[in-house]
């Protein structure tokens, strides 16, 4: 009898190297954990998609600088906006695609619902101001906007989200005090701020 | 032979009565874990889940490091616990699998983190 425990205690001698209770209570936290961090990693936001739209907003910047109406300026903008829209569309779709889920599911529709009401107040805005003749403001509403919704739409995704929207906030805010800067800042934000953001969001969260 | 028994049982018996009655009731004391999430890749999916509104397949091995195969296994025994839910489409001709958290996973990971902060608290004052 106590031979047959003795070999069967010599068969599990390797459980002489279960940890203790404790132990492995520590290391499923830390994986729970670790596993929460890594996957909050999954964002629909196309890093690659944002460098290309801060090329475009360079060269929107460059461009709007020239023009001598304030109409031109506007139509470049809004032109440059068509334009980042398509982009991030087809970039977020890819993205998407490479994931295996459809662009309104999950990290895509809560970005989408946070994201488009700011999008729709800068329309509104925009109409509004210009038919005013305040056009010199639209830089500063646009970062604004485009800075709280990147806050809100980004609230549920990666950290940078919210560090990149809070910097169009505060860019936004100069702007709308000191309109004279509102194209260099333009330029600073939608341009360098997005390819600063989507060059590390390419690297670090897949693409 | 009878004697050699005993001779054999003693150091048996001897470790068997050694004061470690404290770790037994310890050992008793333990929660019953809930062995559907114990285990690790089981515990990766639900622990995923539980901050991702949805993960596909894809997204889960990725992230668990892990082969088809052995998450196929895994997820469809969360699923037969109704601790996730799989939805299955096809996107063109690919066919996707798109998986989420349900009440009952989100509480029955609740419940085990709380098992598992039990267990070190009490390791602590032990």
């Amino acid at each position: 009898m106590c031979m047959l425990d003795r070999q069967s205690h010599r068969l599990r001698r390797p459980r002489a190297h279960v940890r203790p209770a404790s132990q492995r209570a520590l290391e499923d936290l830390r994986y729970i954990r670790e596993t929460m961090e890594l996957s909050s990693a999954f964002t629909a936001t196309p890093g690659w998609g944002q460098v290309l739209m801060g090329v475009t907003a360079v060269i929107a910047a460059a461009t709007a600088a020239r023009q001598v109406t304030a109409q031109a300026w506007l139509t470049t903008w809004l032109v440059e906006a068509l334009l980042a829209v398509a982009i991030a569309i087809t970039t977020m779709e890819l993205k998407a695609r490479r994931r295996g889920l459809p662009l309104t599911s999950g990290p895509g529709r809560k970005f989408a619902l946070g994201f488009l009401p700011c999008v729709l107040v800068a329309m509104l805005l925009t109409a509004a101001l210009t038919r005013l003749g305040l056009a010199r403001l639209l830089p500063g509403v646009w970062m604004l906007l485009y800075g709280a919704g990147v806050i809100t739409g980004g609230a549920f995704s990666i950290p940078l989200l919210p560090a990149m929207g809070s910097s169009f906030l505060l860019a936004g805010a100069v702007a709308l005090f000191a309109p004279i800067w509102g194209n260099l800042l333009m330029a600073a934000t939608f341009g360098a701020l997005h390819i600063l953001f989507g060059l590390w969001i390419a690297r670090e969260y897949g693409g | 032979m009878a004697d050699r028994a005993k001779l054999r049982l003693a150091p048996c018996a001897t470790t068997a009565s050694r004061p470690e009655a404290g770790v037994s009731r310890r050992v008793e004391d333990l929660p019953e874990l809930d062995r559907t999430i114990h285990e690790r890749i089981r515990l990766g999916i639900v622990s995923a889940l539980a901050i991702n509104d949805s993960l596909s397949f894809n997204d889960l091995r990725r992230l668990l490091k892990t082969t088809d195969g052995n998450l196929s296994v895994h997820a469809r025994k969360l699923e037969e616990a109704r601790y996730i839910t799989c939805n299955k489409f096809f996107d063109g001709r690919i066919p996707r699998s798109e998986y989420r958290l349900t009440p009952t996973g989100r509480r029955a990971l609740e419940k085990y983190i709380t098992q598992m902060e039990d267990l070190i608290r009490r390791t602590r004052k032990g």
